[in-house]
């Protein structure tokens, strides 16, 4: 089976720092894979490769089989890579609600209609209404995303991103920034995501990385040092002597 | 009171009903266009007047669709008004006296205009953007100066000729029919904004000005879409550069003065940007100020006039339309608790 997601002898140089270092990874349909490395491993980088934010200086990255290397981020999106991002990414001025129907119509082909109002197509309007009450979101639908619970933007980060229906949805730290009484209600809604969705986990906070993830790639230097099951790496001696200082939990 | 309730508290129960209760007309905005109208006949000593002003509420207008819609900062929106009325004017000049036809050319030479120049303005920053749109019109003053033998040079375009609009309709020197013309094309533009900007179309581009990474991320080509109404926005402000051209039968070198480009701006803060009406209540007490400040102390009008704008900036966020928004929240508060006990 062609892995939904795969890089081939992934490198890019930033003048002389190599950030990414022949990375050869394969992300099978319907994973719940983790990325992980201490801080400067290059995770950042290596998720830019993969969204199109950044061109690589050699190697390849395919979906579904697909050479997308040369496309820009909007059409990697058009077939089916979903990402988050680390920090908020939304619109502040509109609400919850907006920013589904938007993405929703966007996926749709429906976002360049210029005569009939936002919200005339009523199961545009319905769909949006499940994925909120999906994600948690009815009760902030129509306030402005800016005065809403930090806890709310992040699931709110996570929604827009479903309502691609990606095939490939990546989580740049999902949790981060997030007060511990909400963290809960973000953790509950990634454990709730259908199982047809291929997980990208790229995470710094060991707890979220092994509730759930089942595999794992360890990033260091710019290249993959370790992959394997989860319980594999958690025992892994090399994986806690990367992660110096910090620490792992027993699984 | 229960009429009034609901007009201060439309349905929001419903998903759908919350999306849609900014494109229902509000009984303020039919009294607007009832009253412009009706101004034909109950001011006809100032319809030279008001006329002027439904052609700067359309520049307006013009600059609102970009930069309060889009988020493009324009030094150089006078440029599209420039071409538009030059073209008309033209037109006018060589024969062709169909007043629509012509409007409906010049709105397609600027929008061209806009659309070349689109990809020069749309890389960068905010500040390449103030430049690069202030130079291309700096040039084209120039290149209207520079062929004075096509454009009338420094003496300006006269011998501009109008027909009958749509064949009905004679101009005549008290500008009864220009007013009555450039109210419905006013009028007709406005409403096609409205839609536009109610749209899905109209929501991405306050997406994108919001924050572009995100929009990008959700699978939008974002600079297509800013193309598309930088475009269209030319097109606006060319078909006010031709109403002026065609009310006034003659053009000037001042359509492609900075000042121009720079009073849009002015005005847009002064009514409020990204509400559309901004730009209309802006041109309206633009030019009210403008006529009795400057009859009063013709000197130092512009003296007031900053000083309105420095407050307005620093105190009342979203300019006068901003200030009647929040005196009606206020009022809507108010009310409703009224209604509560």
């Amino acid at each position: 089976m062609t892995p939904v997601l795969e890089t081939q002898t992934l490198c890019k140089a930033f003048g002389g720092l190599i950030a990414t270092n022949d990375v050869s990874f394969k992300l099978p349909a319907g994973a719940r894979h983790a990325l992980i490395g201490p801080n400067g491993a290059g995770k950042t980088t290596f998720v830019n490769l993969l969204t199109g934010v950044l061109q690589p200086t050699s190697g390849r990255v395919l979906l579904k089989g697909e050479d997308i290397t040369g496309l820009p981020s909007y059409q990697r999106v058009k077939r089916g890579l979903a990402r988050t991002f680390q920090i908020n990414q939304l619109f502040a001025d509109l609400t919850p609600l907006q920013h589904i129907v938007l993405a929703i119509s966007q996926r749709e082909g429906a976002a360049t209609g210029w005569w009939r109002p936002v919200g005339s197509r009523s199961d545009i309007v319905d769909e949006a209404e499940a994925l909120l009450r999906q994600l948690n979101l009815v009760d902030v639908r129509d306030q402005r995303t800016e005065t809403i619970a930090y806890g709310k933007q992040r699931l709110l980060e996570i929604a827009v991103a479903l309502a691609a229906k990606p095939a490939v949805l990546l989580l740049d730290e999902p949790a981060a920034g997030v007060p511990e009484t909400e963290r809960h209600q973000i953790l509950d809604v990634i454990e709730a995501l259908p199982a047809d969705v291929t997980l990208l986990l790229i995470e710094h906070d060991m707890q979220l990385v092994f509730r759930f993830a089942k595999t794992i790639s360890v990033l260091v230097n710019g290249g993959l040092f370790v992959e394997g099951p989860a319980a594999e790496i958690a025992r892994d001696p090399r994986v806690k002597k990367v992660y110096l200082g910090e620490e792992l939990v027993d699984v | 009171m229960f009429a009034l309730l609901s007009y201060f508290r439309p349905d929001t129960a419903t998903a759908a009903g919350t999306l849609l209760a900014p494109v229902r007309w509000r009984p303020l905005e039919i009294l607007f266009w009832l009253v412009a109208a009706s101004l034909l006949w109950l001011a006809p000593s100032k319809v030279l007047l008001l006329n002027e002003i439904a052609i700067l509420a359309l520049f307006v207008l013009s600059l609102d669709l970009i930069l309060g819609y889009a988020g493009i900062v324009s030094l150089g929106h006078g440029a599209f008004l420039g071409v538009g009325a030059y073209a008309a004017g033209l037109l006018g000049k060589h024969g062709f006296t169909d007043p629509v036809m012509g409007l409906l050319i010049a709105g397609a030479a600027a929008g061209l205009l806009g659309f070349v120049t689109s990809f020069l303005v749309l890389r960068g920053t905010d500040l390449t953007k103030l430049m690069v749109t202030l130079g291309v019109a700096l040039i084209l003053r120039e290149l209207a100066n520079k062929f004075g033998n096509i454009t009338g040079g420094a003496d300006g375009l006269t011998g501009v000729v109008m027909g009958p609009v749509l064949g009905l309709f004679e101009f005549d020197i008290f500008g009864k029919t220009a007013y009555g013309y450039s109210l419905t094309v006013l009028f007709i533009l406005f409403y096609v904004a409205r839609r536009l900007v109610n749209s899905p179309y109209g929501l991405m581009l306050r997406a994108i000005k919001g924050n572009s990474l995100r929009t990008g991320a959700m699978g939008v080509p974002t600079n297509h879409r800013l193309v598309t109404i930088y475009t269209i926005a030319a097109v606006y402000a060319g078909i006010a550069g031709a109403l002026l051209a065609q009310t006034s039968q003659f053009v000037s070198l001042d359509v492609l003065d900075f000042h121009r480009s720079a009073d849009a701006l002015l005005i847009l803060v002064l009514g409020g940007s990204g509400q559309l009406w901004g730009a209309v209540i802006g041109s309206i007490a633009f030019k009210i100020m403008y006529d009795y400040l400057a009859a009063i102390t013709p000197q130092y009008w512009q003296f007031w006039l900053g000083l309105v704008l420095v407050l307005i900036v620093l105190f009342g966020k979203g300019g006068i339309l901003g200030f009647v928004n929040s005196s009606r929240e206020w009022l809507a508060h108010r009310l409703g608790k009224g209604a509560a006990k």
